[in-house]
């Protein structure tokens, strides 16, 4: 029988705790800065309940700072933020008490084993010692980790240790689940059991906040994103929306000889609605990929290598963002 | 600032008293330490190893000992001093080396911060847990004692809380500073201080050995403080300056939890 | 594109292993600081605290101290003996499973043309360094005191340093770099260093010990330089006795380093 995500549907509540919303973050005008330097501008974000929303960008761009405050242990520098219809500032533990957290770095705790990670990490919840142990064996199950349940966290693979994190994020049932770049590091695998894991919480009603700067990760699992560049937001939709925006329905990759490429880009300008010049290649974006390759033989143009293919949001992202690299 | 404030809610969001919320943490500490039990074992025996060491075999080359006009065994009057120089060891060493350890590589306590807890739990529950463990080293340490036939007043049963206190004062003041280290090297800081203070804190030998002026030095410094008064429970001979002894100890480290929780909110919750 | 060369002859290996000399300069440069409290203060503490405060306190005949005249002259060798102990120790404990675990330091090591023998030569080389700059300021620092009766057995203790310094490196390393987790250097510091330091004769005579424990100590490592330094120091030199000391040390120096090569190897090939 196939292991069921336990329904969150009913937020728990009692007296002092503000009622649930449907607007899970809400954010105007929020600013981080670490003495001189700026690491948010003053971004607006709204995540609505059972949304998977994606903070897209590269290094340094702001995501994990943005994160930080909304997991409600990083004071707000300035602007509006709400979580779950509370303020960090005052309400800091009422709001993370109702967060899971897996952050970038597995901070599994390596004194304690598998399992005990879990019970530990729930007792911080103040969890009961009953309740935490049946939570603990339902997730160890979810995060086909049963049988490592008395191993060393050192001595599990990487995939693993980022299951555990994520099933130790899940320990008081939290109704938003913060993923700090949730599969950097993993092979191919263990991140599609991943994303297979983040679906079907999703199915069942969890609110996932991630950060990501991998583009086929935001496709496959964001409703909405907003892709941030040096602290600001430099666009917003659904992955469909930000394509179509930000992009053409198709690219023509056109490879020729080392060095040509530069020369070459004058003469098929017209053709495309945007064209990039790379070392190895010619970026042609267009709404109409054989056409436009059609056009370029018609010039008398015989490429040594050609590709057309549909937009990804890896173009918006590159063109938002820029190809040079961040560190 | 509440990120770190004092509303403690659980999962359901009843509110969480301050002694559960340091209990779960301790939880933490005892569910690691059950595994590691040779380990304190082992540190239990390093403060008798010193007494058998200096307080018998060295002793063995002090026929009578001469404090303040009274005749004790050499390893009597070292005893209390290894009673408090251990609960100051003790206690720096979980509460700047292991703190400073969860701080910069197992990031413990940024996992916990991202719970309802609060750094005020953090730092109550290192200190406690240094206060624990301490607690059962000093007790066996006093049941040693009584065994060699080194405690000559029932005053002694209070020397248990007087190296708690020591362990308080040492613990959270260590921690206080831990939080300012940068590397392990930053580490020789506190070795600058603890090994001249354990060395001249009238530890082996009585201060009046120094000039007169080096004893008001002395005289201020937390563990010649503890020693001191330590040495007057089990020896029986208590005064109004074991009074002085245990509200220096107490201030000192109430300064330091203040210092502690104030210094790991600007340092984790940035 | 460089071409690097592996040099031949009787000396080739020489030559190898002084390529780790930058390695080794690189990380001194960075952490000579930190140890110059705990080489220079340290002993001149010890040495003042132990030697001439307690010391004062001590009036046993000569006979009874092993030919010392007083005190101070009597532990201050053993201090010494005890000084380079724990610096071997620590140099070769966590330093050696963080260059292997945490670090991985070895593995990029043995990577180059370097091979695992060249690598722990190295490391002992640096050892030996540390060794000898401790032991020049310690001596140095123990000279105003009167504690050497001559130039030749000054030198001499310095020597012995090198030699009980080693004896106790290699065997410590083999240990090390066969350690899964940090775990096991608590059992060696608490169960084999502290006893040591304080039973092997550094700070009382053996013969104050029961007879069995007596024994246990003269069989310690320690004890053979212990007894060669305080000989050299006071200028009692006994030949028979001196070389089962300095024939020990060689042994364990030598049966050491083979076992620290075989281990370090064997780690690296998993």
């Amino acid at each position: 029988m196939p292991y069921e995500y336990p329904s969150v549907t009913a937020a728990p509540q009692s007296p002092g705790v503000p009622a649930a919303t449907d607007s899970m973050v809400h954010a105007r005008g929020l600013r981080k800065t670490f003495g001189s330097f700026e690491a948010v501008r003053g971004i607006d974000v709204d995540v609505h309940r059972g949304e998977a929303f994606g903070f897209l960008g590269p290094n340094g761009a702001g995501k994990s700072s943005t994160m930080r405050m909304i997991a409600a242990v990083s004071p707000v520098t300035a602007g509006t933020l709400r979580v779950l219809g509370m303020d960090p500032q005052t309400d800091g533990p009422l709001i993370r008490a109702r967060l899971g957290v897996c952050p970038q770095e597995d901070s599994l705790d390596p004194d304690l084993r598998v399992r005990e990670n879990l019970l530990v990490y729930g007792r911080y919840f103040g969890l009961s010692r009953r309740a935490v142990r049946a939570r603990a064996d339902e997730l160890l199950e979810f995060a086909q980790l049963t049988d490592k349940a008395k191993a060393k966290v050192d001595d599990l693979s990487g995939g693993m240790k980022r299951r555990l994190t994520i099933a130790r994020a899940l320990i008081n049932d939290p109704e938003i689940l913060l993923l700090d770049e949730p599969t950097t590091g993993l092979d191919p695998q263990a991140r599609h059991s991943l994303w297979d894991k983040l679906f079907r919480l999703k199915e069942q009603g969890v609110t996932i906040v991630l950060t990501t700067h991998y583009m086929d990760e935001a496709e496959q699992l964001c409703d909405r994103l907003v892709v941030m560049d040096k602290g600001a937001i430099a666009a917003e939709g659904s992955p469909l929306e930000l394509i179509r925006e930000h992009s053409t329905r198709e690219v023509a990759e056109l490879r020729f000889g080392v060095g040509q490429h530069e020369a070459l880009a004058a003469r098929v300008a017209d053709l495309a609605d945007r064209v990039e010049v790379l070392p190895d290649r010619l970026m042609l974006y267009t709404e109409h990929g054989e056409e436009t390759l059609a056009q370029v033989h018609g010039r008398g143009l015989r490429p040594l290598a050609v590709l057309v293919r549909r937009s990804t949001l890896e173009d918006v992202f590159l063109k938002l963002t820029g190809r040079s690299l961040v560190d | 600032m509440s990120i770190a404030g004092a509303a403690l809610v659980d999962a359901a969001g009843r509110r969480m008293g301050v002694t559960r919320s340091t209990g779960v943490l301790l939880g933490r500490h005892l569910t690691v330490f059950s595994r590691n039990w040779t380990f304190f074992v082992t540190g239990f025996a390093e403060p008798v190893l010193y007494l058998l060491s200096i307080g018998v075999g060295v002793g063995k080359l002090i026929p009578s000992f001469d404090v303040g006009g009274h005749t004790i065994a050499y390893a009597a009057f070292v005893a209390p001093g290894m009673l408090a120089a251990s609960a100051m060891n003790g206690a720096v060493m979980d509460a700047t080396f292991n703190v400073f350890f969860r701080l910069k590589y197992q990031k413990l306590y940024d996992q916990i911060l991202a719970t309802p807890l609060t750094t005020g739990d953090v730092a109550r529950s290192e200190i406690t847990w240094a206060l624990l463990r301490g607690g059962v080293y000093s007790a066996g340490f006093l049941v040693v004692m009584s065994l060699f036939g080194l405690i000559h007043s029932w005053w002694a049963l209070l020397a248990l809380p007087a190296a708690l206190l020591i362990g308080f004062a040492f613990g959270a003041v260590g921690m206080a500073l831990t939080t300012f280290m940068k590397s392990w090297q930053d580490f020789e800081y506190i070795t600058l201080s603890t090994v001249p203070m354990f060395l001249f804190s009238a530890t082996f030998f009585p201060a009046s050995t120094f000039p007169t002026w080096l004893q008001w030095v002395i005289d201020v410094t937390p563990l010649y403080r503890g020693v001191v008064l330590c040495r007057e429970l089990t020896t029986g001979q208590v005064t109004w300056g074991s009074g002085i002894s245990l509200v220096y100890l107490i201030v000192l480290g109430c300064l330091g939890m203040v210092l502690v929780g104030k210094r790991l909110e600007r340092l984790l919750l940035t | 594109m460089a071409v690097t060369t592996l040099p031949s002859g009787p000396f080739g290996w020489l030559s190898i292993t002084w390529r780790l000399l930058d390695y080794w300069i690189t990380v001194y440069r960075r952490t000579w600081r930190g140890s110059v409290f705990t080489s220079f203060l340290t002993p001149l503490l010890y040495v003042v605290a132990m030697g001439v405060l307690l010391g004062g306190f001590i009036k046993t005949p000569a006979a009874d101290l092993d030919g010392a005249s007083s005190y101070l002259l009597f532990v201050a060798p053993g201090l010494l003996a005890a000084q380079t102990m724990q610096l071997v120790f620590g140099e070769t404990t966590y330093p050696v499973l963080g260059l292997i675990k945490w670090h991985k330091v070895y593995a990029s090591m043995v990577a180059t043309p370097l091979t695992v023998s060249k690598v722990v030569i190295a490391q002992l080389g640096f050892i030996a360094f540390r060794i000898m700059s401790a032991s020049v300021v310690f001596i140095l620092v123990m000279t105003p005191f009167g504690v050497f009766s001559s130039v030749g057995g000054a030198l001499g203790a310095f020597f012995v340093q090198l030699l009980l310094g080693m004896a106790f490196a290699t065997p410590i390393f083999a240990y090390s770099a066969a350690l899964q987790s940090e775990e096991g250097f608590t059992v060696i510091f608490r169960l084999l260093m502290i006893p040591m330091f304080l039973f092997s004769g550094a700070f009382f005579p053996l013969r104050n010990l029961s007879p069995v424990l007596e024994q246990i100590a003269r069989i310690t490592p320690l004890w053979q330089g212990v007894d060669l330094t305080r000989m050299l120091a006071l200028g009692t030199w006994d030949t028979p006795s001196a070389l089962v000391h300095l024939a020990y040390l060689v042994v364990l120096s030598v049966a050491g380093g083979w076992l620290a090569i075989r281990s370090l190897a064997r780690r690296l090939a998993k």
